[in-house]
């Protein structure tokens, strides 16, 4: 698997989702940096990472949504590309208008830091399908608008054609619209989430729970080598 | 030219900002605030003298930038 990282002023889990990409892989990702203008050739897989991009100034993610690269990404993913966006990332594929709906303020409007327990919806994509249908994992919440909200018509929509990739269990803590941690694209080649997987890749530092997202992945990409 | 950008949270979107200075303004003592929303201003200094010209603008770049319209709303008037 070929993968970028994109880095934005203000990023701050760029390492961690490289050691867990690399931890599947065995190859380190690409790392971009928001000025770039070009995305490597033959890339997988694109990663928006966590963090304060732009310090979170005006709207989360709203200023990385309109740098240069981010045109890159979004013709990637009209090509079929795969994105992932976690937490940050997340934000900034809803501001770019990768995927629909918003991230509002944490109902409790207090940031979060802390475990949470989210349910596969599916388990039929490049990155789920390293979970079990209906399987339980545990990742790492820290955000302050982790909140997903978006229109009736759009939540009909994404519910309706199974888009709704992971949803959290247990206490709805930053208030999600019917618990939505994680949507996917029409295509389902792109997905933003609220938690941090890579945060969960070794058993030294909190579980392994969130590998078999990256293994998963990986495991998608075996022939593009 | 000045013009102001009044960006605000659509309604039947959650607020919670507006809701916690509602709950301060009750502790203060100030009673009857039936509601209270949160936006943000944006003040637009430009070169273009034109009004309708310069309003147009300012609402394009609302509708690229400055406000999300998927759970804002905005308004511009010249300052």
């Amino acid at each position: 698997m070929k993968a970028a990282i994109i880095v934005f002023p203000g990023t701050n889990r760029e390492r961690d989702m490289a050691i867990a990409l690399e931890r599947v892989t065995g190859r380190k990702p690409a790392m971009l940096w928001h000025r770039d203008t070009a995305l490597p050739q033959g890339l997988d897989l694109v990663v928006l990472p966590g963090g304060f991009s732009y310090g979170d100034y005006l709207r989360c993610g709203a200023m990385a949504a309109q740098s240069p690269l981010m045109a890159e990404v979004k013709g990637f993913a009209a090509r079929g590309g795969h994105v992932l966006g976690v937490c940050n990332g997340f934000q900034m594929l809803c501001e770019a208008g990768l995927l629909p709906g918003a991230l509002l303020k944490n109902a409790s409007l207090r940031f979060l830091a802390m475990d949470c327990t989210m349910k596969v919806e599916r388990a039929d994509t490049a990155y789920t399908r390293g979970y079990q249908q209906g399987q339980e994992f545990r990742a790492t919440m820290a955000h302050g608008d982790g909140n997903y909200f978006c229109d009736d018509e759009t939540l009909a929509r994404l519910e309706g054609e199974r888009l709704v990739s992971l949803r959290y269990t247990g206490e709805n803590r930053n208030g999600s619209i019917n618990s939505i941690a994680g949507i996917l694209s029409p295509n389902l080649r792109v997905m933003g989430m609220m938690p941090h997987p890579e945060n969960c890749v070794d058993p030294l530092v909190g579980g392994e729970d969130g590998l078999p997202m990256f293994q998963g992945l990986a495991d998608s990409f075996l022939t593009a080598a | 030219m000045k013009l102001r950008v009044t960006v605000m949270p659509k309604n039947g979107v959650l607020d919670p900002q507006g809701k916690a200075i509602q709950q301060a303004l009750g502790g203060l003592g100030f009673s009857g605030v039936d509601d209270v929303r949160a936006g943000k201003v944006i003040i637009l200094d430009v070169a273009e003298t034109d009004p309708a010209k310069a309003k147009a603008t300012a609402e394009d770049m609302a509708r690229k930038l400055l406000a999300n319209t998927v759970i804002e709303s905005f308004s511009v008037e010249v300052a």
